[in-house]
């Protein structure tokens, strides 16, 4: 019995005190970022039961209604130049644009913590050298960047994925660093350095989930970042060949009808809009949440 | 003084850093004097008191005794063996019998692991190494033991830092110090940072942690009180130097060296008819800048009761008897100075 009440006692302390649960809970009262939360999840759920959701084929064409104008048939936002339905194709392009988003993030912040952590850990030429190099890629436009990427991998879905994220990896490496160096003066690390911690446990065990706040924030954005240029680069002819349903490409192929048939260009542009906009406003409220200085 | 055995023994340590200045090629230009050779013994079961100013030295003293800045020369001998020149094995051995606990216990514990997590972190270490065989129930229970020796609740285990007190955090701190069974506590500045009744209480659990596990601190505070209570002897810093060290009684009661002096004569006294007759020596000038190598006595430049001999020499610690020594020319008889 006693030791059950003793159980008890420490799940409950324990319970309440993971960060993100902390976060999530004062995220209530912030309107932008329930906002935000609630369009990431719409998304997502689009994406998830995309097949269900419409009755038509993304691909299936018929010529015999092409540009039906939107709110008339029962192809809701009308269809394309090919006689596809749009409102599918819209569908379909969010797992395109979830998928991008989650692997050009997972690239960028792969790279990005990695050097980030040694580079403020180690401090000295190490981080010297590091940095310039980032201060370079830094400097270099990013579109442009990864437009040299992407035109030495050739152009395809996933060699955008992989532009897109090795362009990012100095936007992370640099919030890493920074927490880096502020974290690792904490007096906590001298105590695990004294008591014998190797350089590796005291960088992934100790200093990284100290940092994970900011990081958490600027994955948030770069989502958004990262869907927005791989519309960019697709509308560019550099991304998502057709007839992918990606957002960015049906722009690009239907622009040329922008004043005869404006809902084909439109609906994918307010697509990416909405979905850009719901991860930056969550950033945002994230930001406000997890940063200390926000708070009071 | 050495019935006993010496537990670590201290000599001619200096700790420079350097100074650079540059972008990507960095030029050294000068040094910093943080330690500039001292010398001194910690007995087993002895507390020494390190006190002196901001900026004197005393946490770059206790950093360099446990080996998180690489000394630039001189010897630390813990039990017997030169730790300044051993390789990472044998250090992480050492390091078991010498444990640190820090001055802010905010920032000395990491706030995403539990308090059972911090305190078990010197053993899950030398475990994970090899160089320690415990079981994970043996781990638990020796985190229960360690809270409610330093006076902490073991429920308390799965909490986080953020949910203690300063003084609560202070004994997290102390259990994680003690996990390893370690012979000599380095204190940094332990209780600067607590609030007044809460250091008493600190004091008290090291005072009674020392009695009941045979401990020996290097104690380091600049609040003299506190180092009175607490310590066996005291050794007075300045300027990367030590200027006095004496039993803590004789210290208080006839200090030798000027510096000493007038450090006692600004401790403030409780009684406001005492206090408003009170003599204080009010020492001109700033700490000098320990940028540059000296050839006289460290303390000249401030000191009221300089003579000829301070610039010529350094002068060295030097037994005067009744256990006290002193760097100062003033108590050096001609046959001390000569040997």
């Amino acid at each position: 019995m006693s030791t059950e009440i003793k159980e008890n006692i420490i799940e409950i302390s324990s319970e309440k005190n993971s960060l993100f649960r902390e976060a999530l809970f004062q995220l209530k009262g912030n309107k932008s970022a329930i906002i935000g939360f609630i369009i990431i999840v719409g998304f997502i759920l689009m994406a998830f039961l995309a097949p269900w959701l419409t009755p038509f084929e993304p691909n299936a064409q018929d010529i015999s209604i092409r540009k039906t104008a939107p709110f008339v048939s029962s192809h809701i936002l009308g269809t394309d130049d090919l006689g596809r339905d749009l409102l599918t194709r819209i569908i379909y392009g969010s797992r395109i644009s979830l998928i991008i988003g989650t692997i050009s993030v997972g690239i960028s912040l792969t790279f990005g913590i990695l050097i980030g952590l040694i580079s403020g850990y180690y401090g000295g030429w190490v981080d010297r050298i590091v940095m310039r190099f980032i201060d370079i890629m830094l400097a270099i436009p990013y579109v442009l960047l990864t437009i040299v990427i992407v035109a030495l991998l050739g152009p395809s879905l996933i060699n955008a994925m992989i532009a897109i994220g090795v362009s990012q990896i100095p936007q992370y490496a640099r919030v890493v660093r920074a927490s880096v160096l502020a974290e690792k003066e904490n007096d906590y690390i001298t105590a695990e350095r004294s008591l014998g911690a190797s350089d590796s446990e005291l960088m992934f065990k100790s200093i990284l989930p100290n940092c994970i706040a900011p990081i958490f924030v600027q994955a948030t954005l770069g989502i958004g970042d990262a869907i927005l240029s791989s519309a960019a680069l697709s509308f560019l002819g550099l991304g998502a060949q057709p007839p992918t349903s990606e957002w960015g490409l049906m722009i690009a192929s239907s622009r040329e009808f922008v004043t005869s048939a404006w809902w084909i260009v439109t609906f994918p542009g307010v697509a990416v809009l909405l979905t850009v906009l719901g991860f930056n406003l969550l950033a945002d409220g994230l930001r406000d949440v997890l940063d200390p200085r926000m708070k009071d | 003084m050495s019935d006993k055995n010496k537990l670590l023994e201290v000599k001619k340590l200096k700790m420079h850093f350097p100074i650079t200045s540059g972008g990507i090629l960095k030029r050294k230009v000068g040094l910093i004097r943080a330690v500039d050779g001292i010398d001194f013994t910690i007995e087993e079961g002895e507390t020494l008191g390190l006190v002196g100013e901001s900026g004197c030295g005393k946490s770059t003293t206790a950093r360099c005794v446990a080996q998180l800045h690489r000394p630039t020369s001189g010897e630390v001998i813990l039990r017997g063996n030169d730790i300044t020149k051993t390789g990472k094995t044998e250090l992480l051995k050492a390091r078991m019998d010498m444990q640190m606990i820090f001055q802010d216990p905010y920032a000395s514990l990491n706030p995403r692991m539990t308090a059972g997590s911090i305190i078990a972190e010197p053993l899950q270490i030398y475990k994970s190494r090899g160089m320690l065989e415990i079981t994970k129930a043996e781990i638990i229970e020796k985190i229960e033991t360690l809270m409610e020796k330093v006076g902490l609740s073991h429920h308390f285990r799965n909490r986080y830092p953020h949910e203690f007190s300063g003084g609560q955090r202070q004994r997290i701190g102390v259990a994680r110090a003690l996990a390893l069974n370690p012979k000599l506590i380095l204190a940094d500045e332990p209780v600067s940072a607590l609030d007044v009744s809460i250091q008493s209480q600190i004091l008290n659990l090291l005072t009674d942690l020392r009695e009941e596990l045979n401990l020996s601190y290097l104690f380091i505070a600049h609040d003299l009180a506190v180092i009175q209570h607490i310590s066996d002897r005291v050794a007075v810093m300045y300027l990367g130097k030590i200027m006095e060290v004496s039993r803590s009684k004789e210290l208080y009661k006839n200090p030798l060296h000027p510096y000493t002096v007038a450090l006692l004569s600004a401790v403030p006294i409780p009684d406001p008819r005492i206090e408003r007759e009170r003599q204080r020596i009010i020492l001109t000038g700033d700490v000098p800048s320990p940028d540059k190598e000296r050839h006289n006595c460290y303390f000249y430049d401030r000191c009221p009761k300089s003579f000829g001999r301070c610039k010529e020499a350094v002068p060295a610690l030097v037994d005067v008897g009744s256990g006290q020594h002193v760097a100062c020319f003033l108590h050096h008889d001609k046959e001390a100075d000569n040997s």
